[in-house]
């Protein structure tokens, strides 16, 4: 598997760094705990077929990514920038 | 049949032309008192004890390939109890003292092989860690030894003691671990649960859940609708697709961890070593094939394959602390699909919806719990209350903050394990 980085290009799957399902990168609102936190931390989706997930390019240019992907086939069909809307 | 040696004797003096299959091949009937999601070891050991401690009389495992086809047939076998937190200290040793018995309880041989365990640490913060979670295993009545360097020397001579980076300083040893042949296990239970009468229906996809009023009446199945009292899901790997079609969202990522085999070699390794600074642990098949693994690749996936980077990073910890595995040729590598919760501990518990039981998120553990958490399941399933056991295996534990078992200590949230 390897992931077209919009910064860098198709790279190693070794410079990058899983960090789950892509909705860790969407914060709910409000501090203290509640039903949204409940879900945003714990509660996945999960779907063995087509994925959003958040990684980062550690040992390239750093950026946090959204990867669309197959978690079925590793089949990858689009990695965008979190920063510009991706999350 | 009960198997023993006259058996053998009996029917290998007749040309062993009278042996008969070990389990039925049941059709699915109409309606059960409770029925079983999947058919691996939890699914069957589960099925077994419902019918022999609770006298569950009508109950049917559905499993969507064959029996043993999942997990329980491609892992790396280790069963151990070495664990350090209430919850899954109480649940693991009831495991283990399963396994000791379980092979006159089954009357099947599967190979349980107590070769002892040992977790290598390799500096003085890890020893200490080491000390505490041994006196924890000790406290829970279970064994639990810490050597030091020449103590693991007398037992592992063949390591690499004095590599730079992670020179040993000694290892966590329980004799009590070890190893066990995995297909048997399902094997065994599939016949043991047989005997019972308990129907073992293959080839029976799950397709939904049938709910009414509230409570779930039965499932829909790719051989027809099965009416049920209680339905168990015991489907590691998939358990988030088989509880949305009861509209349940699980605190579970399916990831896939990768293992190894080596083509079998002479008597080599006669222990469970484990290498925790490079991710990588190994054992020797009775066959003769070397078996490890290493840790996740930590993304999700259903692929039940991995990717070089980790196989890469398994094999090179290996080799760095048993240089003389260098020579072994690989046979074959696989990923299997763990149910990963966030704390990286498992559940067994009632889900939030009548008639509907849930055993999941076994993260690398599963194999060596098939025994317990069979008990445990059967025990929620006929009798609605946690076995005493399992009790701290509860699901609200991530919503609620209470009772979370994160053995490493790294937080209660996915990827983290």
């Amino acid at each position: 598997m390897r992931l077209d980085c919009p910064l860098c290009g198709p790279r190693d799957l070794r410079e990058f760094t899983p960090r789950g399902a892509a909705v860790h990168a969407r914060r709910p609102e409000g501090e203290t705990w509640s039903e949204a936190w409940h879900h945003h931390l714990h509660l996945r989706d999960n779907p063995a077929g087509r994925s959003e997930e958040l990684w980062y390019h550690g040992s390239g240019c750093t950026a946090w990514l959204i990867v669309e992907r197959d978690t079925a086939t590793h089949e990858v069909f689009s990695v965008r920038l979190a920063a510009e809307g991706g999350a | 049949m009960r198997y023993n040696a006259f058996q053998i004797l009996r029917h290998g003096l007749a040309g062993n032309r009278g042996w008969r299959p070990a389990w039925r091949k049941a059709e699915p009937q109409a309606a059960y008192d409770a029925v079983i999601v999947g058919g691996g070891g939890h699914g069957l050991s589960t099925a077994y004890y419902l019918a022999k401690r609770h006298g569950v009389r009508r109950v049917a495992v559905l499993e969507k390939g064959w029996i043993g086809s999942g997990n329980i047939g491609r892992n790396t076998t280790i069963v151990r109890a070495n664990y350090g937190l209430p919850g899954n200290s109480e649940f693991y040793s009831h495991s283990l003292k399963l396994w000791e018995g379980l092979e006159q309880e089954l009357n099947y041989n599967v190979m349980h092989s107590q070769r002892g365990l040992i977790n290598l640490f390799h500096s003085d913060g890890q020893r200490d860690a080491y000390a505490r979670r041994g006196n924890a295993i000790r406290n829970q009545g279970d064994d639990a030894i810490l050597l030091d360097t020449d103590g693991v020397r007398k037992i592992l001579p063949w390591l690499d003691f004095e590599q730079t980076r992670f020179p040993i300083y000694g290892g966590l040893y329980q004799p009590r671990g070890g190893t066990a042949r995995h297909d048997a296990v399902a094997w065994g239970y599939a016949r043991g649960a047989d005997r019972l009468g308990v129907d073992l229906i293959e080839n029976c996809e799950v397709t939904g859940i049938a709910v009414e009023a509230g409570r779930v009446t039965g499932v829909e199945t790719t051989r027809g609708a099965i009416r049920a009292g209680k339905v168990g899901l015991a489907v590691a790997g998939r358990s988030s697709q088989v509880a949305a079609l009861a509209g349940l969202k699980l605190p579970i990522e399916s990831h896939v961890l990768q293992a190894f085999v080596t083509e079998g070699l002479k008597p080599v390794i006669d222990h469970v070593v484990t290498y925790g600074m490079g991710h990588f642990y190994i054992s020797q098949s009775d066959k003769g094939g070397l078996v490890f693994g290493g840790d996740l690749d930590f993304y999700p996936s259903y692929a039940a394959r991995g990717n070089l980077p980790m196989a890469e990073h398994v094999l090179e910890a290996g080799v760095t602390l048993m240089p003389m595995i260098g020579k072994a040729r690989m046979l074959r590598s696989w990923g299997g699909i763990m149910d990963m919760s966030p704390d990286g501990s498992p559940v067994i518990d009632r889900a939030p919806l009548e008639g509907l039981y849930l055993n999941t998120g076994w993260c690398y553990g599963g194999f060596k719990a098939v025994p317990g958490s069979g008990d445990c399941f059967a025990h929620l399933l006929a009798t609605d209350a946690p076995h005493p056991a399992a009790a701290r295996l509860r699901l609200d534990r991530f919503d609620t903050g209470h009772g979370l078992m994160d053995e490493e200590g790294t937080g209660a949230q996915h990827n983290l394990h």
